[in-house]
């Protein structure tokens, strides 16, 4: 059944997702020249989509979750890893961006990066693909926030090497924001174990429910939900707590931007549905606790004013960073709402989002390796120049904003019947006039890059390199078919949410 | 009376608790870039009693297994805050190393001088 062999390593495939790029950003850290350092990266982003890929198939055929323990010590006293619909799906979404850009990565960080820093930029962008793995793969706590510090450290390195001095500033204040998210989660994942005594997620899960009920217990645990449910909104810039996104975005180098925006937030959406779903349980999060309304009511504001923010912006990158915490809004919406139209609205949105975002990052990525420049004076016209780069970014731009045809629609199909189902018809309006402000704010860019007279900057520029059109071509097409052929993300998705949902305790 | 029973059977957690807090306040209020690292290195530190504390079993020894022991100290919360210190002190460098690199970048490490300078980061 399996496509690829691969003989004895077969049953280790979960852990060497994590080992094969911890080690190599090892190896890249004592490579000097950058051009060696990108193709030891290329190699090892090409392999962990093939795992991912593997475990996938693997998870869908059985439809039981793979449980490999660490060293051979068994689930409660050693760490384990655990692959199931949900988690093997996050991991292809996550190894698949990483991959699809590194193709990008050579001309564009050979213009941006200096050269001698050049391979120690790969070594942290390994080091953040193994974080996000590692927080999607483990069931354990503990091990969540480790790698969620691995891969935000690495985060911050990569934005600080912006070539904008404010990306330093953005870096620093991204720092202290996501240092406190994680510090809550910590406090929180403390007191769970402090009322369960495990660290195991699905031992947790079999014992929250007596210190629930327990009156000496039962305050330190819904504490410990609140406190984790902030210090996660805090990761996945949930809309009030989104403040470090923007200048993170913005001002990082255009690879960066890419794959964090694609990623990063993606892996945080993970742990939130993992610990809210799996571990507690709807029942438990959803009626101990006013979350449903809290993460409705943030998520509506989200897709609203930070969509409006975005339509304000005059560079393009901060506009698109505006518009994710719209669409981070749409995936925490759907959580919110936990049915099963709704979530699986959501879990298709981690995935078409990932690719349109990705995309995007990446047309102008191309954009500013050409002219050094991404702000609206500068880039109009450009579309004359850049017809394939800007023809890309149109297509995604059409996804972003749900044109039916494309994934975007798909996604946000599965959320309105998701509120539909729920009686919420005004939320339906909501996602439809949010949807409108996506399209004032897409239709302006449009109108800059294609209708606009070039300016100084853009009439000098010539079409990207091939070796930047083919990943962007690659996730522009991505954005139509998904629209087209919903098995590969509705189908799993559909199956991940019955798991996530049938689990109510 | 009872009060003050907790307050002396509970007293780590009030420290605990403080240091949470006045670690956070100093991160929100100070506008100087170290002095925000040092509130933020504070409130990682309060982290560690939360966990260490429940820890220590009232009458537990050293978890080395021996015969004449029944009631051991968990060793495990020990084990997860040596990582946590590791990953505090990591932060704690990048921090440091980011504000070197600004300082050098904007001259100054005041963040309004810094939102002055660049108006437009805010």
């Amino acid at each position: 059944m399996n496509a690829i062999s691969w003989g004895a390593a077969e049953p280790h495939l979960p852990i060497l997702l994590i080992v094969i790029p911890l080690l190599g950003s090892l190896l890249t850290t004592f490579i000097r020249r950058g051009a060696i350092a990108w193709f030891v990266t290329l190699i090892i982003s090409l392999t962990l989509p093939l795992i991912s890929i593997t475990l996938l198939l693997q998870v869908l055929e059985t439809g039981e979750p793979i449980i490999y323990d660490i060293g051979g010590w068994e689930a409660p006293f050693g760490i384990v890893y655990r692959v199931d619909q949900l988690s093997a799906f996050v991991l292809l979404v996550i190894s698949l961006i990483g991959a699809v850009i590194m193709p990008f990565a050579a001309r564009s960080v050979a213009c941006e990066i200096p050269e001698p820093a050049q391979s120690w930029y790969y070594t942290m962008y390994l080091l953040c693909i193994a974080g996000l793995l590692g927080i999607v793969i483990t069931n354990d706590a503990f091990n969540a926030f480790v790698f969620l510090e691995i891969s935000s450290l690495s985060t911050y390195v990569l934005i600080a090497m912006g070539r904008n001095r404010r990306a330093l500033l953005a870096a620093y204040q991204y720092l202290i924001m996501g240092t406190i998210g994680a510090t809550m989660y910590i406090i929180g994942i403390g007191l769970l174990y402090v009322s369960t005594g495990t660290l195991n997620f699905d031992d947790m899960a079999t014992r929250l429910p007596a210190a629930v009920a327990d009156p000496g217990l039962r305050n330190a645990t819904l504490t410990a939900l609140g406190f984790v449910f902030v210090g996660l909104a805090l990761k996945l810039a949930l809309f009030p707590m989104h403040v470090w996104l923007p200048n993170a975005y913005a001002y990082a180098p255009s690879l960066a931007t890419a794959f964090l925006a694609g990623t990063a937030t993606k892996a945080a959406i993970y742990l939130f549905i993992r610990v809210g779903f799996s571990v507690f349980g709807v029942a438990l999060t959803f009626e101990s606790l006013p979350i449903p309304t809290i993460l409705l009511a943030l998520s509506i504001a989200g897709m609203f004013l930070a969509s409006i923010s975005a339509v304000f912006e005059t560079d393009a990158k901060r506009m698109l960073a505006y518009s994710s915490v719209a669409q981070v809004g749409y995936i925490t919406l759907g959580i919110a709402l936990a049915n099963q139209a709704s979530m699986t609205g959501s879990l298709v949105h981690i995935a078409n989002h990932a690719i349109m975002k990705t995309a995007l990052f990446l047309a102008l990525g191309a954009v500013f390796y050409r002219i050094g420049s991404v702000v609206y004076s500068d880039i109009s016209g450009i579309g004359r120049k850049m017809p394939l780069t800007m023809g890309a970014f149109v297509v995604a731009g059409l996804g972003l904003i749900g044109i039916p045809g494309t994934s975007g629609f798909i996604s946000k199909w599965y959320l309105s019947l998701g509120a539909i189902d729920d009686g919420l018809y005004s939320v339906v309006f909501m996602i439809v006039g949010s949807s409108l402000i996506s399209v004032v704010y897409m239709g302006r860019i449009t109108e800059v890059i294609w209708f606009r007279e070039p300016s100084a900057a853009a009439s000098e520029a010539k079409e990207a390199p091939l070796s930047m059109l083919l990943p962007l071509w690659l996730l522009a097409g991505a954005t139509v078919y998904l629209g087209f052929d919903t098995r590969a993300t509705v189908d799993v998705s559909a199956k991940a949410t019955e798991t996530l949902l049938g689990g109510i305790r | 009376m009872d009060a003050f029973e907790t307050l002396a059977t509970h007293y780590n957690y009030y420290v605990t608790i403080f240091l949470m807090v006045s670690g956070l306040f100093i991160v929100i209020a100070r506008g100087n870039l170290i002095k925000k690292l040092i509130g933020l290195s504070l409130f990682q530190t309060s982290v560690y009693l939360l966990y260490l504390t429940p820890g220590k079993i009232l009458g537990g020894t050293a978890p080395i297994y021996d015969k004449q022991y029944t009631v051991y100290s968990n060793p495990l919360p020990h084990v997860l805050m040596l990582t946590a210190i590791v990953v505090g002190v990591a932060t704690l460098a990048l921090g440091l190393a980011l504000v070197v690199r600004i300082k050098e970048a904007y001259g100054t490490i005041e963040e309004d001088e810094i939102f002055a300078k660049d108006p437009e980061t805010e």
